[in-house]
């Protein structure tokens, strides 16, 4: 950061941050970058607390005896589950990155709908804190997954409350994705046509398409379960002549879109990433947009992969089955592209690219392993195993969270105006991707041994890999940690970081760091394609070899 | 707004979906708990709603040509239509209640016993399919009488008038959704009656 280093630059007078003061100023505002401040802090509580979650259950992994007993596990997985995909991995890049970037990157004032965006933060937090109530007054035990008859008929926890914080909180989801999709329709600057858009912007897009297509038919089905346990009717219960299988298919029919919901968005950030630290166009820039279309749609059609030991019929699942292998098809085309993007790039190591790279290996890695359980025969064996953890895990974590945090990086000294150090952020960077690997590699091999999920005890032949594992999770902890400090830090003692500190393409570049209040002085004009660095490099070749021609 | 319906669409989606299980599985006590259903008042309520649809059409037509004495008037009776419709659902209810047809709470079922499960979910579905249409009545309403405090107000013009084809467009949809749900609920009667 060559201008910073120098102290170049002078902190603009008035930002978003200091337009207006006092809470209410923050609690009512309709600024989508003070919501997506307000989405950053309410997130990162929420992770925090799934952290600690995540950590009873390690601890009590570490031995194959009992420390917690069965029903405090139950419980203690079960709330991780829920804060981590409902509170955390959902909202996490759309609702900070997409609310803050989403406008700014296309050149508008704002979100289509600013009070819209407010409501659905006040929708997430009622229903993060109804959840957080049950799990106070003493949680849940079904799984995050919520499989009926159980949590309709047998289970004694809070199933309702939870339910209902679930349901607010997709409302939540689906304002967002309506913001997001009436405003990339509507409110792109003069100049920004579709096949300029960053590519982060067509992955929040494809994304809000599953958010309203999909979290309508989650809601109905928790309102049917809430329904259930309240009339004791049973849609979902065998005894009564219902089928638990119509609710697996209902449920996934939402949750398997929903990882794509957590999924794209982050391939979003990484395009971002890469094109930024390798100083080049990303390579085949339409297929990688389209391809978030692509993994959007066939992520509707393959929910069925998860009831492959479930009774439903061998024809099912074997279309089921090649159905889940097309979604390798659009996800191997990014990781493809992104590695084309890298070759005779000139890449630079600052800590957002050391993240978009782990990204690369990470997914690959949770990707690839999302084959093995597309695969009918194979599946059978590995279903409800470790391997599914560490599966599911390496594209949550090693994908999702990873691009978040590489993207809390890069963006950084845009949203704050000052550059954290980056010393420590290449060694948190570096202290998670070991720790993770360590965490969750050791689980494919449990996994493949036979080791269920969800259960607090286990044959002492597991030991080693699983101290493996809990140590491996003690070092993720401490690199988790390590940002809450040196980014508070930076809000204070950072270098001021100036409008464009990485030199990266982008409108969100081309405003003051913070931005102000409506983003740009002057609508912004584009004229360019996105990561237009080829154009940049071709310009300084051809001034160079001017230069020696006059010598 | 389109894109909000198509959410709406796929809410429903599932009851729909739960609905076709349900017919598939338990279809003779499909048909018996459908029969104490009662067509006529269904069929007055499908009616209603479609005048009031054809009133709400005529409403948006004349926001565009800037009447705005019509455009109230119109709404009102749209407004009056939306509420004869819960009216009549209201009484049904409270006879499902009173026949002991009320799932959960007050159920009593007196033919076929083998039909009881069946009947029973059949109801269920029942209750919450037009509870929840009538709640997005309800909201329908609320929104019909912002429009109309609007128009009164002078709010519109044939150059904006959005907000009245946007709550059309609303209220165009519940009504489809009814279409949906009236002879699926109501008219799948067993051929003696």
């Amino acid at each position: 950061m060559p201008g910073a280093a120098n102290g170049v630059f002078e902190m603009p007078k008035v930002t978003y941050l200091n337009a207006q003061e006092g809470i209410k100023s923050w609690l009512l505002t309709g600024d989508h970058k003070r919501i997506a401040i307000l989405y950053l802090i309410s997130i990162s509580i929420f992770f925090a607390l799934g952290g600690v979650f995540a950590s009873l259950i390690r601890i009590e992994l570490l031995t194959p005896g009992p420390e917690l007993d069965a029903e405090m596990y139950n419980r203690a997985f079960t709330a991780h589950g829920i804060v981590m995909v409902f509170m955390f991995l959902i909202p996490a890049i759309p609702a900070v990155l997409g609310n803050f970037l989403l406008p700014i990157m296309i050149g508008a004032r704002d979100l289509a709908f600013p009070k819209v965006n407010l409501l659905s933060w006040y929708l997430y937090m009622i229903g993060g804190l109804l959840t957080l109530t049950a799990m106070l007054m003493g949680g849940v035990d079904t799984g995050w997954t919520f499989y009926t008859p159980y949590s309709t008929t047998y289970s004694q926890s809070y199933v309702f409350l939870t339910g209902l914080g679930i349901f607010i909180m997709g409302f939540s989801s689906i304002t967002t994705g309506l913001n997001f999709v009436i405003t990339t329709h509507k409110m792109r600057a003069p100049g920004m046509t579709w096949s300029r858009l960053p590519l982060f912007v067509w992955s929040q897009y494809a994304t809000s398409l599953v958010m309203l297509l999909g979290t309508p038919v989650i809601a109905i089905t928790v309102v049917l379960l809430a329904a259930e346990r309240v009339f004791g009717v049973g849609i979902f219960n065998p005894n009564l002549g219902g089928d638990p299988v119509l609710f697996q298919h209902l449920f996934w029919f939402y949750s398997h879109p929903a990882v794509y919901i957590m999924i794209l968005p982050a391939m979003g950030v990484i395009s971002e990433l890469i094109a930024a630290f390798s100083r080049r166009r990303v390579f085949g820039y339409s297929f990688v947009a389209f391809s978030s279309l692509a993994i959007a749609i066939f992520g509707f059609l393959v929910w069925g992969h998860h009831l492959f030991v479930s009774g439903q019929s061998a024809y099912a699942g074997i279309i089921f089955s090649l159905l889940s292998f097309i979604v390798a098809i659009p996800s191997a085309v990014k990781v493809f592209n992104w590695t084309t993007t890298l070759y005779k790039g000139s890449i630079s190591y600052e800590t957002p690219m050391l993240y978009a790279l782990a990204f690369i290996g990470l997914f690959a890695i949770g990707g690839l392993t999302g084959l093995f359980c597309a695969a009918l025969g194979l599946d059978v064996h590995i279903t409800d195993t470790y391997f599914i953890i560490a599966h599911f895990h390496y594209v949550m974590v090693g994908s999702t969270v990873i691009a978040y945090l590489g993207g809390i990086h890069y963006w950084w000294p845009k949203m704050t105006g000052r550059s954290y150090p980056e010393f420590w952020g290449k060694l948190s960077a570096m202290l998670i991707y070991v720790g993770f690997n360590l965490t969750f590699f050791p689980q494919f091999i449990l996994g493949y041994l036979g080791m269920p999920r969800r259960y607090h005890v286990y044959p002492p032949e597991y030991q080693v890999l699983n101290i493996l594992s809990t140590a491996g999770a003690s070092v993720l902890a401490v690199g988790f940690l390590m940002p809450v400090f040196y980014l508070l830090w930076s809000l204070k003692y950072g270098p001021i970081a100036g409008p464009n500190p990485w030199g990266a393409k982008g409108l969100e570049w081309e405003t003051a760091s913070p931005p102000p209040t409506f983003n740009f002085d002057a609508t912004p004009i584009v004229t360019q394609e996105a990561y237009a660095y080829d154009a940049e490099a071709d310009e300084a070749a051809y001034q160079a070899a001017l230069q020696q021609d006059k010598r | 707004m389109w894109a909000f319906l198509v959410t709406e669409v796929m809410f429903f989606g599932g009851l729909f979906l739960a609905y076709t299980f349900l017919r598939w599985k338990h279809h003779d006590a499909v048909v018996a708990a459908s029969g104490h259903l009662d067509w006529i008042l269904g069929g007055v309520n499908t009616g209603v709603l479609l005048i009031s649809s054809l009133t709400m059409a005529m409403a948006v037509h004349a926001a565009q040509e800037g009447k705005r004495k019509a455009t109230v008037n119109f709404l009102i009776l749209t407004m009056i239509l939306g509420a004869v419709f819960l009216g009549v659902k209201a009484f049904e209810y409270s006879h499902k209640w009173h026949d002991g047809l009320f799932p959960g709470f007050n159920f009593h079922w007196t033919e076929n016993p083998a039909y009881a499960g069946g009947a029973e979910m059949f109801l269920f579905l029942y209750f919450v399919m037009t509870g929840l249409h009538g709640l997005h009545m309800v909201v329908g309403i609320g929104l019909v009488a912002w429009i109309i405090k609007r128009a009164n107000r002078g709010d519109f013009t044939p150059e904006y008038n959005i907000p009245v084809e946007i709550t059309g467009l609303y209220w165009h949809f519940v009504d489809i959704v009814w279409i949906f749900l009236y002879p699926l609920l109501y008219l799948i009667q067993p051929p003696h009656h």
